[in-house]
């Protein structure tokens, strides 16, 4: 118990649902709050600014499906991410992982010549593969040789970002996009069938729900989700009990890196129809993933709701930058400024607080500091 | 120091204690693990704060709030694990939050006379070197060093020799005395006779929060003295069947193992346990014990020797393996290894198990048969609990031990392997657990019993054996044996001709 002014600070033993949401909704309001200051440094009133977005996103069915279209990546790699948190994985990597199933789409699209009704299946399956390969690599190196998986994943970000960036300037390269670094428009048997006046690519959106149901019911009802579970909860129980931690990082991160292939896959067939730059293929995607995740707490299925929350961010970019006429980067801001507030409130959440009744004297007892 | 009264939730550590040393001596402090000798000290240096006493220094009566304050008095201590910064220098870490040294290069400052303090007590350690890259023994002479910058007259070092090879033990008695010679004070926490003999002017024995004594050297034995710190003769003793031998469950030959420092932790460890029996170890806690029960678990690897589990060898195996042939362990860390503390009972329950069916069928888990699990076993060790899906975390600490026996001793292991079962539980719950141990037995089931507590291995064990620093000293016979021969053994006397 701790005395801050009027305040009266009790430790709780696990935060309550209440604490929780209150707290974090506490949090995107202030970074709310830092963001009308950044509208109003640019010259736009922050009433008008949010007025305008909540309109044109959430007022439209344009709006509405731009944010769903953007909650797509987020769904999917955020349910990743989800899982591998949950075993205290610190998957850094869903961009390069999402990028890997981009350029397995792409190859299945142009180059493999495998015949039409099987090309869509055939670039899921391979895009998952793809991110699944990337993923294996760090937990590879976390288990055998324990280099610290935060940078791994990190640094295997910026191999595949190279690589795309080769490939689109390189041997990929476009021959009908007249210099520019794309690789060819996919033949539309190759395109993802989308909902009528929109980029929704529907089945990346239902296998997006169907991989949080999924990973639900893997992580409270099976045998892999409970030793996941008991890995990330406790590293000395999991040893006690003679669980695999090869096994269980290896499972973790095929989950993980491959939905965020499948990321990769829905982008460029189902937005881009081709291969192009790698920050215009994903636009940070795999880097909100780690915020939904946060924000959803281990639980996939509340996943599906921060992921709309951040798809609405995206959208509302896209409405900064067209209507307001200021930079996409914006939204990075609102990203960071969430992120950071969401964190600043963690340590809330394992306190009550209550004011301190006038005229009582303080004495400090029960479970004080020290010792 | 008189009349320190310090308690924690749950025990006393220090009950009306008096201590006193006398300028110019080393006064050893000894005692058994949770004895209160740290608690004690701790409290002259302000690390912690007594409930009730008080402190005089040279016949003043001071507060000492934090080491800070203690510092000021001119006291040091050098704790048991070193808290010195690795990257770091020698001279770095003995200026380190030292008052009144030069805002640049403060290194500098106390290179002089770190050389000089060594060269007057024997203190050799370069002040340019880093810490990484010194043995346990120099770095602590660094400690000291630090200590007798900062101007202390009273230092207090706890367990010194822990970490020091032999000859290192010998150079730091050298160093202690020549320090009494100049007019400081030692006390000197330990547990081992040796040193006690060895070193010291005076001797303190604590026993479970109390002063047993204090004696100077000079005129006491070593027996005299392994009796105050192990205390009386057993007052109860737990009806006991008569012991009915089987089979060998445990076999363990000529064991050696590295400890996490990559030190010899076993040294050569033979013994075996037979269905039907018990059989202690005892042995003051870091002796090896720990490395002995995760060596025999799998989760250590042995560099050397068998262990033989029911007839077969299972030596580095896989610690699943060793599980699924009946062997049950009931960890001595319970919050660390024995629960996951954010999951619930019921998952508690089925850890170990919850690959094998009735739990687990192909890829799913049956949360019937788990939900079904944990209604009995609740009921049948009296796990108090508000309800199987309450997070384990939740629950005191004897019914978290509740729910680790319940789920090792569920599918009748043929050995338990129990590390210090009672450690740290109140008297209802650690009579419990030990008539639940005597039911296993009956049951036939081998069972290796580690303690510390002599009085419970003397109730429960058939046969116990002592270790110390890696080595068994002896076997005896409870009812032969006289607790001043087990506590010699305890503190490093090998067992005589009657082996």
């Amino acid at each position: 118990m701790k005395r801050v002014g009027p305040f009266v600070f009790e430790r709780r033993l696990a935060p309550t649902r209440t604490a929780i949401l209150g707290y974090s909704l506490l949090a995107i309001l202030a970074a709310l709050a830092i963001m009308s200051v950044i509208f109003w440094a640019y010259g736009v009133s922050p009433i008008k600014a949010y007025s305008v977005i909540g309109r044109t996103t959430l007022g439209t069915r344009f709006g509405l499906m731009e944010i769903l279209r953007r909650t797509i990546p987020l769904l999917l790699c955020g349910v990743g991410l989800v899982i591998a948190f949950r075993a205290k994985f610190w998957n850094i990597g869903a961009e390069g992982q999402l990028l890997a199933g981009a350029v397995a789409a792409t190859w299945v699209a142009l180059f493999s010549g495998i015949p039409a009704p099987w090309k869509i299946p055939a670039m899921f399956v391979l895009g998952f593969a793809a991110g699944a390969l990337w993923g294996i690599i760090p937990a590879l190196l976390k288990v055998k040789l324990q280099v610290n998986d935060v940078i791994s994943t990190l640094m295997m970000n910026y191999i595949m970002i190279y690589i795309v960036d080769w490939l689109i300037h390189g041997p990929w390269k476009g021959p009908t996009m007249r210099g520019f670094a794309y690789t060819d428009i996919f033949p539309k048997d190759a395109w993802l069938p989308t909902l009528p006046l929109s980029r929704v690519h529907w089945p990346t959106l239902v296998i997006g729900v169907a991989a949080a149901i999924l990973a639900v019911l893997i992580l409270n009802r099976t045998r892999l989700g409970y030793e996941i579970r008991v890995v990330g909860e406790s590293e000395g129980a999991a040893r006690y009990a003679g669980i695999n931690f090869l096994r269980v990082s290896l499972a973790v991160m095929i989950l993980s890196g491959g939905l965020a292939g499948l990321a990769g896959v829905g982008e460029v067939a189902g937005i881009h129809h081709r291969l192009l730059s790698p920050t215009q293929v994903s636009m940070g995607y795999g880097y909100t993933a780690i915020i939904v995740a946060w924000l959803a707490r281990g639980s996939p299925g509340v996943a599906i709701v921060t992921s709309l929350f951040f798809g609405l961010i995206f959208a509302a970019g896209d409405v900064i930058k067209t209507v307001l006429r200021m930079p996409f980067q914006v939204t990075g801001v609102l990203n960071g400024l969430i992120l950071f507030f969401l964190i600043g409130v963690e340590p809330l959440m394992h306190w009550r607080v209550r004011l301190f009744p006038k005229g009582e004297r303080w004495t400090g007892k029960a479970g004080s500091s020290g010792s | 120091m008189v009349d320190i009264t310090k308690a924690f939730p749950g025990v006393v550590a220090n009950d009306r204690v008096t201590f006193e040393v006398r300028r110019g001596e080393v006064h050893a402090l000894l005692g058994e693990n949770g004895a209160g000798k740290t608690t004690l000290m701790n409290i002259l240096y302000g690390l912690y704060q007594a409930d009730s006493g008080e402190i005089y220094l040279y016949g003043k009566r001071v507060r000492i709030r934090s080491p800070r304050d203690a510092i000021r008095h001119k006291i040091g201590m050098v704790h048991q694990h070193f808290k010195l910064v690795p990257r770091h220098t020698v001279a770095e870490n003995v200026v380190l939050g030292l008052e009144g040294s030069p805002f640049l290069n403060p290194a500098r400052s106390v290179e002089r006379r770190i050389v000089e303090l060594g060269e007057r007590y024997g203190l050799k350690v370069d002040p340019k070197a880093y810490i990484w890259q010194l043995s346990a023994g120099e770095q602590q002479r660094v400690e000291i060093i630090k200590a007798l910058v900062r101007g202390a007259d009273i230092l207090i070092l706890d367990e010194p020799t822990s970490v020091l090879t032999p000859q290192e033990a010998e150079e730091l008695f050298k160093i202690l005395r020549r320090m009494v010679e100049e007019g400081h004070s030692v006390i000197f926490i330990t547990h081992k006779l040796d040193e006690v003999m060895a070193v010291a002017d005076r001797v303190t024995v604590m026993r479970r929060g109390k002063v047993v004594a204090t004696l100077p050297t000079a005129g006491v034995d070593k027996p005299t003295l392994a009796k105050m710190m192990v205390g009386r003769e057993v007052v109860f003793r737990l009806q006991k069947a008569v012991c009915r031998r089987g089979s060998e469950a445990l076999v363990v030959e000529d064991l050696w193992t590295l400890s996490d420092r990559g030190l010899p932790a076993l040294k050569g460890v033979s013994f075996s346990v037979c269905r039907g029996e018990i059989l202690g170890i005892a042995g003051v806690a870091g002796n090896g014990q720990r490395e002995l029960v995760e060596v025999i678990t799998g989760l250590r690897r042995a560099t050397r020797g068998r262990v033989v589990v029911l007839g077969e060898e299972v030596t580095n195996r896989d610690p699943r393996r060793i599980a699924d042939k009946g062997v049950a362990h009931i960890p001595e860390e319970r919050l660390r290894m024995g629960i996951v503390p954010e999951m619930s009972v019921a998952e508690n329950l089925i850890l170990k198990k919850h690959h094998r069916p009735p739990f687990c069928r192909g890829f799913f888990l049956d949360l019937r048969a788990v939900r079904r699990f944990a209604e009995t076993a609740i009921e049948e060790y009296g796990i108090m609990t508000p309800s199987a899906q309450t997070p384990a975390k939740l629950l005191s600490g004897g019914n978290i031990q509740r729910l680790i026996l319940a789920r090792e001793l569920s599918g009748e292991p043929a050995l338990v392997i129990a590390a210090h079962p009672t450690y740290g539980l109140d008297v209802g719950a650690t009579e419990q657990i030990r008539q639940i141990l005597l039911r296993q037995r009956e049951r036939g089931a081998a069972i290796l019993l580690i303690s510390e507590d002599l009085e419970e291995l003397v109730s429960l064990a058939d046969r116990i054996a002592v270790i110390f620093e890696g080595e068994i000293m002896g076997e005896v016979v409870p009812e032969e044996a006289s607790l001043e021969e087990i506590g010699l053994m305890m503190a490093g006397e090998k067992r005589g001709v009657r082996a």
